[in-house]
């Protein structure tokens, strides 16, 4: 496919697409069109609802899709996730069972990582999955599980053997989350949304055949799971096109329909950044900013703010001369927090006594109130503060890492937190 | 330069820094720091000769090299990466900045060449006992009589002020205030009536004078009362290359301190490999390579022209200035016992970020800058 020029590849989608485009189909229908003609996914191999485009060529065609405005393969939340870990590690059973209801977005799904007793430290987690006969018998409870309540699968980390060290006894399955064993909860945060899920297994049922990778390869296959993440970052891209707000047809209802259940969970998270676009504005407009205490509060979060952005376009234009990366394309998660802390302190500051309210009756209708309650995530969420900081200076600045005590020896003997 | 430095940029600063590694290692800022004249006069007629950086940002017209701030800025970080003591910031950027911004086309070819050679060494005086830069704090005023001008009154923090050939002065037109009735003038270092003392100063690398004029004649440069928006122009730019040249010596700082800590062992392990150490270092990472960026967006915004440049070169000095700061702190407390002493240069580092947090402007008033100018 190397000769492929961009061009040529970009009309024969857009042919394709005059062909067979049609607003008034359903949106699984449209999507079943897309998986068989490889357009929907066409980074993915050409057995597996691809056309085995390179990165360049495959991001092409999906904007050949947007400005077409047609709609292109389901594509929100953990579902990007599975299908990427699946397609490096899965059977071709699992392949075949999966990928396509991923494609049409009948399927959602959900990952079931971290747990109350393993945050940081993943590798320390205790649910259980026990062999018999043909399943795997699971029991433990999951954490902070975006979108659990709506998904029909789960990405599961279990721990398999209690005998060997902690990194290798974990294992990788599918998990049917509909099942009768398997209990959702919503976990309200402290700023009074429920993003996230608590989820309870109960002697919940894994066929044997869903274990993904090897028995015991559970780390491994995690790790692909964990580096699409952090390269899809926080899901906040815009899901379903553009073509989704302007056009009419059933297919776009059904669209909106999906578009407001996936973006619920992150409609707070604009406030979770701080908000440092209104600082300067909010100061200015009330009168704050005249406060000499206040300005220079407002002046700090300034300068974090757009000195935290001028590095990331540093060092996005030093990879695109294809220099070697350096210490500043690392920084931006340990930025980040910084800077919401920042402008959540400046916004405090400028709203004043106001600073207590929320709803209709806190400034800018609650928005003040929701970043103040909302900034505390942001150096926690993904990697805390504290994880950033070691992985800077083991892998950044090459300092030498702690030593452990609990990597070597059987699990079993590892100190660990009681959980209820 | 579009946000990242180009090739051309890299290949100068490698020039730049292996100049500065051969003459102006800890035991040459030793040496030099300790003499009167705050130079060795041998490394400064061959950092004029040899790579021709007094006139680096001097159009060709005038005996320069013809560059910008940008290439300004990179020589200004490696300056402050090995503490070069040299007139540079004093005459080359600051001296030869208001001769530029403000001198008449005359005024130029008369001094510009000599300055670019490096053969004539300027400063520039501007803060009075306040210790205030801007054009609003400036008192001294310039009285003329039968076309001859003469100045009386007392400048400080002039730096190099008290070993330079050429003095420029920033006075106002008697009666004027703020904005108004700034003025540029010339005199020589040995003018009749000037009398000028070296202050004792925490940065020897960095040595300010004060300086009294006793009715001390002097030659206007440009025209007189028409000054301010030369002397604001003069004072962003260097405040511009101020931050660039901090941030060379927190760089610098900042390797020196992991270093330390992965030679230093106590309790049987290198202390870098504690979490209290490490953490630390990934903070200093981040604001050291933020505060770096600002400073490379601020030379960036400078050789545009562009129109947020007061607002960034603000942002850029106040960054450097506590970065530079907290950097210089860190690496002493990293460094335990042996940072407290004469010995160790990290203080050489301390005293030079102590001095530049506050020279040209306090980071508080800095930001107030930025925020009165922040358009956006």
């Amino acid at each position: 496919m190397t000769d492929v020029s961009e061009e040529s590849i970009r009309s024969e989608v857009k042919a394709w697409l005059e062909e067979n485009w049609n607003a008034d189909l359903g949106l699984v229908e449209w999507r079943s069109l897309l998986a068989e003609s490889g357009w929907g996914t066409p980074s993915w191999p050409k057995q597996w609802y691809g056309r085995g485009l390179s990165a360049k060529l495959s991001s092409a065609v999906l904007d050949e899709i947007r400005q077409f405005g047609a709609i292109g393969a389901a594509d929100s939340g953990v579902r990007m996730l599975a299908s990427a870990t699946l397609m490096e590690h899965a059977t071709d059973y699992q392949k075949d069972k999966l990928l396509h209801r991923i494609i049409t977005g009948e399927d959602s799904w959900c990952q079931l990582f971290s747990e109350p007793g393993s945050g940081s430290d993943l590798a320390g987690l205790t649910t259980r999955a026990d062999l018999d006969g043909d399943n795997w018998i699971i029991n433990g409870q999951k954490v902070w599980t975006t979108s659990a309540h709506h998904a029909n699968y789960g990405l599961l980390l279990a721990r398999t053997d209690w005998d060997v060290p902690k990194h290798q006894g974990i294992s990788y399955f599918v998990l049917d989350v509909t099942q009768p064993g398997v209990e959702v909860r919503p976990l309200r945060q402290m700023n009074g949304h429920a993003s996230f899920n608590e989820v309870f297994m109960t002697d919940a049922v894994v066929p044997a055949n869903m274990l993904v990778g090897k028995l015991n390869g559970g780390w491994q296959v995690g790790m692909t799971t964990l580096s699409h993440e952090r390269r899809l970052a926080d899901g906040l891209r815009p899901i379903g096109g553009s073509g989704a707000k302007k056009a009419k047809g059933k297919i776009f209802s059904e669209l909106a329909a999906e578009v407001k259940v996936a973006q619920e969970p992150y409609r707070w998270y604009p406030q979770r950044a701080g908000r440092p676009d209104l600082t300067v504005s909010r100061a200015r407009d009330t009168g704050a900013l005249e406060d000499p205490v206040i300005r220079q509060e407002v002046a700090k979060a300034l300068t974090i703010h757009q000195a935290s952005q001028w590095t990331a376009r540093r060092a996005r234009q030093a990879q695109r001369l294809g220099r070697p990366p350096g210490p500043e394309g690392s920084l931006g998660k340990l930025a980040a927090s910084n800077v919401a802390r920042a402008a959540a302190l400046a916004h405090t500051l400028t709203s004043g006594a106001d600073s207590m309210l929320k709803g209709e009756d806190g400034p800018k209708d609650g928005i003040i109130a929701e970043i103040l309650l909302s900034v505390p995530a942001v150096s926690i969420a993904g990697g805390t503060d504290e994880i950033q900081r070691n992985i800077i200076s083991e892998r950044v600045l090459g300092l030498p890492k702690e030593p452990r005590t609990d990597a070597d020896g059987p699990f079993k003997d590892v100190p660990r937190n009681i959980v209820k | 330069m579009r946000h990242c430095f180009t090739d051309e940029h890299e290949q100068f600063r490698e020039f730049v820094r292996k100049f500065m590694s051969t003459n102006s290692d800890a035991i040459a800022v030793r040496r030099v720091m300790e003499t009167e004249a705050g130079y060795d006069a041998d490394v400064w007629g061959n950092l004029s000769e040899s790579l021709g950086l007094p006139g680096v940002h001097i159009p060709e017209k005038f005996g320069g090299q013809g560059f910008g701030p940008v290439e300004l800025c990179i020589a200004l970080e490696e300056m402050g990466r090995s503490l070069l003591c040299a007139p540079f910031f004093g005459s080359s950027v600051m001296a030869t900045t208001a001769i530029l911004n403000a001198g008449s086309i005359s005024d130029k070819e008369k001094l510009l060449p000599d300055l670019a050679a490096g053969k004539l060494v300027a400063s520039l005086a501007i803060a009075e006992e306040s210790g205030q830069w801007e054009a609003s704090d400036i008192e001294m005023t310039a009285i003329e009589a039968g076309g001859t001008y003469r100045l009386s009154g007392e400048k400080k923090f002039v730096l190099d002020g008290h070993s330079s050939d050429l003095i420029v002065v920033v006075a106002r037109v008697p009666g004027s205030s703020g904005e108004d009735g700034i003025s540029f003038f010339t005199v020589k270092g040995d003018a009749a009536g000037l009398g000028r003392r070296l202050l004792n100063t925490i940065d020897e690398t960095r040595k300010l004078a004060v300086l009294q004029f006793d009715s001390v004649e002097a030659t206007p440069l440009g025209e007189v009362g028409a000054g301010s928006k030369a002397l604001e122009k003069t004072l962003v730019l260097s405040y511009v290359a101020l931050a660039n040249e901090m941030m060379g010596g927190a760089q610098k700082l900042l390797e020196s301190a992991i270093e330390y800590a992965q030679m230093r062992v106590q309790f049987g392990r290198a202390i870098g490999s504690f979490q209290s150490m490490k953490h630390k270092f990934a903070d200093l990472l981040m604001d050291v390579e933020l505060a770096k960026t600002t400073a490379y967006y601020a030379a960036e915004a400078a050789e545009d022209e562009a129109d947020d440049l007061v607002a960034v070169a603000s942002m850029a000095k106040a960054y450097a200035s506590d970065t530079y700061y907290k950097v210089a702190a860190a690496c002493i407390q990293v460094h335990g016992g042996i940072g407290f002493t004469w010995e160790n240069d990290t203080h050489l580092y301390f005293k030079r970020a102590k001095s530049s947090e506050v020279f040209l402007g306090t980071p508080a008033l800095h930001r107030d800058r930025l925020i009165t100018n922040w358009n956006a």
